[in-house]
């Protein structure tokens, strides 16, 4: 019988089955697993030994230095990459001519072709002891120090990320329907009004979306802080990097990274009240 | 001193170019105060482009627009004191129908107080027979609603004009004729000038104190919507503006003011010029369906058969074949004729009161009747 409900079910089931199939293995067992570490003890040799206690959760507070940092970083990164990503965005949406927004969408998206981990050694030369340092000692600006800073941190990570912002707000601007601008220029907005008062507010799940993407990412970053931050700043990425290989304290690193999903779910809950808050159709006053 | 005599909006040889393509050119228009003025044309005619040069969203390429007299080159939209209507209203979608109509009050300097906000808010809803939907959403209203919180948007700002950009088009029939009795009321209470544009040429007759009626980027012809219906400048504005029938001939002679012209059929007709034409030039003659009489077989100037009757209650529509001309429309006053109704299949003859039939200069291409003939009489 074609089409009967049992063989569409079967169908549904077996398009499904991959994709569950790898959440299953790769995502909701491995975090089972980090879960049921996170209740146990360091085995003597390193690892994992069975039992039932808090007490990695009631450690946490050694990694405080890495949280705080982690906590600061995220956001500042990604408002960071926001400021940097809304112009560009604009200019693609609004301003650009047809040919020149496909130029500059793929001189966006090209760079990601590379990986990440090429692109920050290129940064790391750049900012290192032969790169700018040494043009800028030509022109008189001595003992100039890039590399290993909070700001090549921050640069670091503007740079990887900067494609992840701006894609999401460039497409909410571009659904913006241009005779709204009109009609808020038209009841006496200025510029600066319209763009606060319209352009932005309909922008907002687009930011949203880039921000929290960009936020949830960087709270597990790890390979820009090691090679621009030189491991001087310290992340939770690096401290997951350093119990579960270096001290074989996989207990305390699950504690860590479970409370690091958590937090991410949190980031993830308020990002959604933010957008959909300022983009229903309820009014809160920004200007 | 003289700003009570100036025009609330003024063209000056207006011309708008896109590159190398013309918009319009040579426009010339003073609208006089708290005149209803309908911009009427097919698409692509130019007169969305006038209406948003009056807005401030196009600069005119050459020549001048006046607003009160005042010379608007280089005003940008948010300092001119014209408001608009948009196609599809442009409602903003994140805000509610309140905050649509307060947001031009907000945007005045200096500030105004949040309570008179919701106040003039609140009297320009009332306005449009919307007080009490304040909270709703805009995409929970119909969109006849959307229209009237459009028009409440528009107007709350207290514009010198009101532009208004095919505001019906998105409606259906009868909410249509009903905005348009509210619309012309609006127009007379509030005693501002209302600019519309619209393809429709009902809708600018029955609207409008002036009609402007353009076609490929020029204004053809200005006046009262009976004059533009029974004294069209030219072809295209016969043809256009209200229904008519389009005959090709030949001049074959002139008499009393009126000139003699020969059918396709051989018949001949008298008729106004309007034009030049001497004799043996190529014309067509424009014939009012409500111009042609029916009578009996024999009496009249064309003979036909009746081939489809429409009736439509006050009167009734005929389509007439006519050998060699073709297919005429024919409107009979129903009260007139009553009880003498003529069947399909029946032979017809044509006639036509002396002076009714216009005749123009030139032959109109072929697909004369392009648009839709719609079963609504528009002639009162």
């Amino acid at each position: 019988m074609p089409g009967s409900p049992l063989r569409r079910k079967l169908l549904t089931t077996l398009l499904l089955a991959p994709a569950g199939a790898w959440l299953i293995v790769f995502l909701v067992l491995p975090f089972i697993a980090i879960i049921i570490f996170s209740v146990g003890e360091r085995a003597p040799e390193g690892g994992y030994q069975a039992a039932l206690t808090l007490t990695q959760y009631a450690n946490l507070p050694a990694r405080a230095a890495a949280f705080w940092n982690t906590l600061i970083l995220a956001p500042v990164g990604a408002f960071a990459c926001l400021l940097v990503a809304y112009p560009v965005a604009y200019y693609l949406a609004l301003k650009a001519s047809q040919r020149w927004r496909l130029i500059l969408l793929a001189l966006i998206v090209i760079p990601f072709w590379t990986s990440l981990l090429m692109r920050t050694y290129a940064w790391m030369y750049i900012l290192g002891g032969r790169g700018i340092p040494t043009l800028l000692a030509y022109v008189g600006i001595e003992d100039l120090r890039l590399i290993n800073t909070p700001g090549a941190v921050l640069l670091g990570i503007v740079y990887g990320y900067l494609p992840l912002m701006i894609l999401p707000i460039y497409v909410s601007l571009e659904r913006l329907d241009r005779r709204l601008l009109e009609a808020s220029a038209d009841l006496g907005a200025k510029p600066v009004s319209t763009f606060f008062g319209i352009t932005f507010r309909l922008s907002l799940p687009g930011v949203t979306t880039g921000f929290s993407l960009v936020m949830i990412l960087l709270l597990g970053e790890y390979l820009i802080p090691t090679m621009l931050g030189g491991g001087k700043v310290f992340f939770l990425g690096n401290a997951l990097v350093d119990l579960f290989l270096q001290s074989r304290n996989w207990p305390f690193g699950s504690a860590i990274a479970v409370t690091l999903v958590l937090v991410s779910v949190v980031v993830l809950i308020i990002a959604n009240r933010v957008s959909s808050r300022f983009s229903g159709a309820r009014q809160v006053d920004l200007i | 001193m003289t700003a009570a005599l100036n025009p609330d909006i003024e063209f000056r040889e207006v011309a708008k170019r896109y590159g190398a393509v013309t918009a319009v050119s040579g426009i010339n228009l003073s609208i006089p105060p708290a005149a209803f003025v309908a911009l009427l044309g097919p698409s692509g005619c130019g007169k969305t482009t006038c209406l948003r040069m009056i807005a401030g969203f196009e600069q005119p390429s050459e020549g001048q627009v006046l607003i009160r007299g005042q010379d608007m080159a280089g005003t940008p939209p948010y300092r001119r004191p014209v408001n608009m209507v948009f196609q599809q209203y442009a409602l903003f979608p994140h805000l509610d129908v309140e905050n649509n109509v307060a947001y031009g009050l907000r945007q005045q300097r200096p500030r105004l107080s949040t309570r008179e906000i919701r106040l003039r808010a609140g009297e320009a809803l009332a306005m449009v027979q919307l007080a009490g939907y304040g909270h709703r959403k805009v995409h929970e209203l119909s969109g006849g609603q959307q229209q009237r919180v459009a028009l409440a948007r528009a107007l709350v700002n207290k514009p010198a004009v009101l532009l208004l950009d095919e505001p019906l088009a998105a409606l259906d029939k009868k909410l249509r004729t009903d905005m348009q009795i509210e619309l012309q009321n609006l127009q007379r209470e509030l005693g501002i000038t209302f600019v519309l544009v619209t393809h429709d040429q009902e809708e600018a007759l029955s609207m409008s104190d002036f009609v402007c009626v353009m076609n490929r980027g020029s204004i053809v012809q200005i006046g009262q919507p009976n004059e533009v219906y029974h004294e069209p400048a030219d072809l295209f504005v016969a043809d256009f503006v209200g229904k008519t029938n389009l005959l090709p001939g030949k001049v074959s002679g002139r008499a009393d003011g009126l000139v003699e012209l020969r059918l396709a059929n051989g018949s001949t007709i008298s008729a106004r010029s309007r034009g030049n034409l001497a004799k043996g030039d190529d014309t067509t003659v424009s014939l009012r369906p409500e111009a042609l009489r029916l009578e009996a077989p024999g009496r009249g100037t064309l003979q036909g058969v009746v081939r489809n009757r429409i009736f439509l209650g006050a009167t009734v529509e005929y389509a007439i074949e006519v050998p060699v001309l073709g297919t005429l429309m024919a409107t009979a006053d129903h009260q007139f004729f009553q009880g003498n109704l003529f069947e399909p299949g029946e032979p017809v003859a044509i006639g036509f009161a002396p002076g009714t039939p216009l005749a123009f200069p030139g032959i109109k291409e072929n697909g004369t009747k392009q648009r839709e003939t719609r079963n609504v009489e528009i002639i009162s």
